[in-house]
């Protein structure tokens, strides 16, 4: 199936099929990896930017390792050091970059829709590496590809995500992902963070993490925010943990060849018991290959994609 | 130099006057209206054929904001004026929210200064309700009258304080002029960007709540039963609003309200792609709060069409959404959008001229929006067939930030005059 995309920007806008080419993409991607010189020419002469204006070091080594692999050109920019950014607006930035000669610009953003502005303004590539409490496609598709690997395919799974729904940009790629390959995508957490309007988007939403459990084949653990602000939405960690933190016991509730995952770093005790995050059957620490295949398949469907 | 227009569709609804005629004005003001008025012999006049045009009082906006002083980057009390004419509007209320804030005197003459000196249409400015607009301590409420000022309001900001938007209301009823109000409970709208829905929930976009607005049109609503004074409510943009001013209506509580035609025209689904030129506040909001809007026109639970124009510089809303200032322009669109009302069924053309003329001059009490013999000669001809695309880069407005661009409207200004001279004209 072709991909005529200059941009991934999110799987909202993706189809069905595009989704499942990337994975499939990533598939030859990983064979790769598998080689003893894990280089392909594919972006040989092209230059990529990672414009990383709120810091991630995990995503952007990923992104790194994903263009050395496929022969790119690497300039990385991120907020702290880069005295392009300074100062300057986004999309003066972006031109400067496109000036340079970036032929794909990797953007990570504290706010929603930053890789959109880029995208209207210059005629560079644009990977959305997570936009604000908007979408994190890469890590969406690496818990796709995870998945599909590990069950065999995703249509028809029950996808259980818990937590932080309404700030995480993970859970809406994972929502508008694993809907649109077929999964019965489920949400759980405090009212306050899991906003009714998720339910017109295809999902259901529970407020017990024990009724949500139930016949679950995934689950997701989103990281909660210690910070002060989040106290607006539930009285204390104590009690976040008490009500959705996951145990062994919990998950007894769920399908007994239940995958657990968790894209981000975890409090431990909070989110996961120690004991169920040192589990070999949870897909937590092991996604690093994946992601590198997932983002080389990103940036090399984007470099032969349609140029208008 | 005296005007005759001749042969135009005369729609006056101060007078219930709705007919193929003629407009006699003599010196800057309305001398007659009436079918084949003679040329009077031994004076300059000047024939305006205003065939297959409708002739109606010049429109009146009681929101407008002109940036100056202090942002005249954005607009100036000029280029603002000669946007209004363009729009048909030949009076124009400006809000405070200038730096400096128009709080004091000395602003509000500086306004009117500029107004008559630059202006070609008729300013009349609004004082602000609070020092600052900070919600700490009443501006000089009394002075800002005395000089000129038609009505108070914080725009932009809402008085949080219930005790002192309770004292302003007592302290602005002897003054007879309204209390206008930006409705927003600050601590609900927090750092939202757009409307609170499953399109801002797609987006991740911080969302306001429709609550937000309403529980402070809650609020001021029993603020004014207990003091009297008239508010009235900016920008309506909910379904919950309508009900809340509908009822109060009923009740007989002293409130008008208005509404913007993007909020009668547009829901949040034109922020997908983070468009900032979708962003205002309070936001588009949903289809159901669309519906609510249009109709509380047609029942006159809304009383006036106001556009709330907001001009940014391109730099200021080429950014980031969050970063992106709140508002549009809308004095260029305002007839044509509603005119879309009247293409709809919904409101009939004499109704729409209604909530463009009399009915907001009536709400800050300016004596305008009237063809009555005597009155002065503000007068805007237009041809509500005509169709034209929405180009920005042609408005008069400094501000291009219109959500509108490259929409095929019908209804053009040819003429707009006011105090019997064409302060604009159609080439
Ligand atoms: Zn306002």
């Amino acid at each position: 199936m072709a991909f005529n995309r200059k941009n991934i920007l999110s799987l909202n806008e993706l189809t069905q099929g595009e989704i499942e080419t990337i994975l499939d993409t990533a598939e030859s991607m990983k064979e790769v990896s598998s080689r003893d010189v894990k280089k392909v020419p594919a972006l040989k002469g092209i230059t990529v930017v990672n414009l990383f204006l709120e810091p991630s070091t995990r995503t952007r080594s990923s992104f790194e390792i994903a263009e050395k692999r496929l022969s790119a050109d690497v300039l990385n920019f991120s907020s702290s050091q880069s005295s392009i950014v300074k100062g300057e607006s986004l999309v003066d930035t972006a031109k400067n970059l496109e000036a340079m000669g970036a032929t794909i610009i990797v953007i990570r953003h504290s706010m929603s829709g930053a890789p959109f502005v880029l995208a209207r303004e210059i005629n560079s590539s644009v990977i959305n590496a997570g936009d604000g409490s908007h979408e994190h496609p890469s890590q969406a598709l690496i818990d796709l590809f995870t998945i599909r690997q590990i069950k065999g395919g995703i249509k028809g799974l029950n996808v259980l995500i818990v937590g932080d729904i309404l700030n995480s940009r993970v859970a809406r790629s994972d929502i508008f992902g694993f809907l649109k390959l077929g999964a019965n995508v489920r949400i759980v957490g405090p009212g306050s963070i899991v906003p009714k309007y998720f339910e017109d988007l295809g999902v259901q939403i529970f407020y017990s993490l024990e009724e949500s459990l139930v016949d679950v084949d995934v689950v997701i653990m989103l990281r909660v925010q210690a910070e002060r602000k989040s106290l607006e939405f539930f009285p204390s960690l104590r009690e976040y943990s008490k009500f959705y933190g996951l145990n062994k016991d919990k998950l007894k509730i769920a399908k007994k060849d239940v995958t657990v995952m968790h894209p981000g770093p975890i409090n431990r005790g909070v989110e996961l018991s120690s004991e169920i995050a040192n589990d070999p059957k949870s897909v937590i620490l092991d996604q690093v290959s994946n992601g590198i295949a997932i983002r080389m398949a990103m940036l090399y469907l984007v470099s032969t994609g349609d140029k208008h | 130099m005296s005007l005759l227009i001749r042969n135009g569709r005369v729609i006056d609804p101060s007078q219930n006057i709705d007919k193929v005629c003629d407009i006699y004005i003599d010196k800057g003001k309305i001398d007659k209206i009436s079918k084949k008025i003679k040329t009077p012999s031994g004076k300059n006049v000047k024939e305006i054929d205003a065939k297959n045009m409708i002739v109606c009082p010049g429109f009146v906006d009681v929101h407008v904001h002109l940036r100056e002083p202090g942002y005249e980057y954005k607009e100036t009390i000029k280029t603002g004026c000669m946007s209004a004419a363009a729009g048909g509007f030949t009076s124009i209320v400006c809000m405070p929210n200038t730096n400096p804030i128009n709080d004091n005197a000395s602003v509000t003459e500086y306004i009117l200064l500029k107004a008559r000196t630059e202006g070609i249409v008729n300013v009349f400015p609004i004082g602000a309700i609070t020092r600052e607009e900070k919600g700490e301590a009443l501006a000089d409420i009394g002075e800002m009258y005395e000089a000129g000022c038609v009505g108070i309001s914080d725009d932009g900001v809402p008085v949080t304080n219930s005790n002192l938007m309770r004292r302003a209301m007592e302290y602005v009823k002897p003054f007879g002029i309204p209390l206008i109000i930006h409705a927003e409970d600050k601590y609900l709208s927090s750092d939202g960007v757009m409307n609170e829905g499953v399109v801002s929930t797609k987006l991740g976009l911080k969302g306001i709540p429709g609550a937000s607005e309403e529980v402070m049109i809650a609020r001021d609503i029993i603020l004014s039963e207990i003091t009297g004074a008239h508010i009235h409510i900016c920008h309506v943009s909910t379904a919950g609003s309508v009900r809340l001013i509908r009822d109060a209506k009923k009740r007989g509580v002293k409130i008008t309200a208005e509404a913007a035609p993007h909020h009668f025209t547009l829901t949040d689904e034109a922020v997908v792609d983070y468009n900032t030129n979708a962003k205002m506040n309070p936001p588009l909001r949903t289809q159901k709060d669309v519906k609510a809007i249009i109709k509380a026109l047609k029942d006159d639970t809304i009383d006036a069409i106001a556009t709330d124009h907001a001009p940014h510089s391109q730099d200021e809303k080429n950014v980031e959404f969050d970063l992106a200032p709140f508002g549009i322009v809308g004095l260029e669109t305002a007839l044509p959008l509603s005119l879309k009302l009247v293409e709809g069924g919904i409101l009939s053309v004499s109704d729409m001229i209604k909530k463009l003329t009399i009915k907001p001059s009536e709400i800050v009490n300016i004596g305008r929006g009237t063809l009555k013999p005597g009155a002065i000669a503000d007068v805007t001809i237009f041809d509500p067939e005509k169709e034209h695309e929405v180009c920005p880069e042609k408005f008069l407005s400094k501000g291009t930030n219109t959500p509108f661009s490259g929409w095929k409207l019908k209804g053009v200004v040819h003429k707009t005059i006011v105090s019997g001279k064409v302060v604009y004209s159609k080439n």
